[in-house]
């Protein structure tokens, strides 16, 4: 078995590993950083795919390169996003939880 | 294709374990720190495929940034309370690692039987690598083969942007991202963040220029001048700007417009939408890059930044 391929299996349980965590974990902190981890898992496997397409005298094929590059950003700014929603939340209704239950019942008048 | 070396298994088994960890681990802290540390040994991971360009991005950005991004707002999130009932029960948990289970398997089987010879468009960017004038493949594709991409992707940061401020409170609006750091002025902090910005940004400067012809480039040069910002408005030397500020609005559109200024230019005089003619390839390039450097260092320090706090007005 080639080195490509452990990392190819190994990108393939991080995604089940976030998909896991994207599910069980109540904490929405928690389910940002597994959606991460599940997406850092398909960039590998775009690695991976362009390790194997090695030609040219290049290691790896730019294209999946410069989709993954392009791809770590947009990650990243969706994961600014979705950190600035939840301390938005958590400023607003004094904790952070995806429950339909109850808020507190003073919130922050510093809230809108 | 060779034999897996130790190495490459000691690595990929050691980013599993932290991936394992950041997943189970009881403290949302311990989690980030972990999900940290994944970060950058997968940034090796890239170096082992061979994609040095994706690893200095992934090391620069997935590991470095968001990990301050997510570092910040776990900090922030101590006191946040878990409520039991909260917990998903053992049904819920058990489908979700049976679906977890099936996806990983599949996923591995096709990693298994993917074709061989496999499929490559290595051979097609070199070839055409003339028309630009660069030597590094994968700036090639970002700028020119796939332009179109990078600009839709300056267009998600600025939306991304957007989406943050808005999130500003009435008394805030249009005011001062984040808290006002203080920082001893004689400690530790404070004199790395006077030592290391100069040196970081010439190396934010040489990245970019370097990209055309080995890796590199504006995005893993954006965020070295980004993290550099940041540094100095963590350690309390500098404060974050009012995004009302004008000059500040107009380094976050100056790359995605120049890009689009550029396409359209492209699609009247010349064959389609941001087609360089071949004689000025490089040069429109290399401007295009250095609006885009500006562009995404100010969005992604201001990214990390979050929602307008304090009012401009003092």
């Amino acid at each position: 078995m080639s080195g490509t391929t452990v990392f190819g299996l190994c990108a393939a349980a991080a995604v089940g590993l976030g998909l896991y965590g994207l599910i069980t974990n109540p904490q929405p902190l928690r389910k940002i950083i597994a959606f991460n981890l599940l997406g850092s898992g398909v960039f590998l496997l775009f690695g991976v795919v362009g390790r194997r397409g090695a030609a040219a005298g290049l290691g790896n094929d730019p294209v999946p390169q410069a989709l993954v590059i392009t791809g770590v950003v947009v990650a990243f700014s969706a994961t600014a996003l979705a950190i600035a929603l939840l301390l938005r939340l958590f400023k607003a209704a004094g904790s952070a939880t995806l429950s339909s239950a109850p808020m507190r019942a003073d919130p922050d008048p510093s809230g809108d | 294709m060779s034999i897996a070396t130790v190495f490459e298994i000691v690595l990929a088994a050691v980013v599993l374990g932290l991936g394992i960890w950041t997943i189970v681990v009881r403290e949302t802290f311990s989690a980030t720190v972990g999900f940290v540390a994944y970060g950058l040994l997968v940034a090796l991971i890239w170096v082992r495929l061979d994609a040095v360009d994706v690893a200095l991005t992934e090391a620069a950005i997935g590991g470095g940034l968001g990990g301050v991004l997510l570092l910040g707002a776990a900090a922030r999130l101590r006191d946040a309370d878990v409520m039991a009932a909260e917990t998903p029960g053992k049904v819920v948990r058990a489908s979700a690692a049976a679906l977890s289970v099936l996806t990983t398997a599949a996923l591995a089987g096709a990693v298994l039987l993917l074709p061989d010879p496999a499929p490559t468009l290595a051979p097609a960017a070199v070839a055409n690598a003339w028309a630009t004038g660069l030597s590094n493949s994968v700036t090639n594709v970002l700028m020119a083969f796939r332009a179109m991409d990078t600009m839709l992707e300056k267009v998600v940061l600025l939306l991304a942007i957007i989406g943050v401020w808005s999130l500003a409170p009435d008394s805030a609006w249009g005011g001062r991202p984040g808290p006002r750091h203080q920082a001893d002025p004689d400690g530790v902090l404070a004199f790395l963040a006077r030592l290391l910005p100069p040196v970081g940004i010439v190396v934010g400067i040489y990245i970019l220029w370097t990209g055309a012809d080995h890796p590199g480039g504006a995005f893993q040069g954006g965020a070295i001048l980004a993290s550099m910002w940041l540094l100095t408005i963590i350690a309390g030397l500098a404060d974050t700007p009012p995004v009302s500020r004008r000059w500040l609005r107009f380094i976050l559109v100056a790359g995605p417009c120049l890009f689009l200024v550029v396409g359209l230019v492209g699609l009247l005089f010349g064959a389609a939408f941001l087609s360089y003619p071949p004689a000025l390839a490089k040069p429109l390039i290399l401007g295009i890059e250095v609006a885009m450097i500006l562009t995404i260092a100010a969005t992604l320090g201001l990214l990390l930044a979050g929602a307008p706090e304090r009012s401009a007005k003092p």
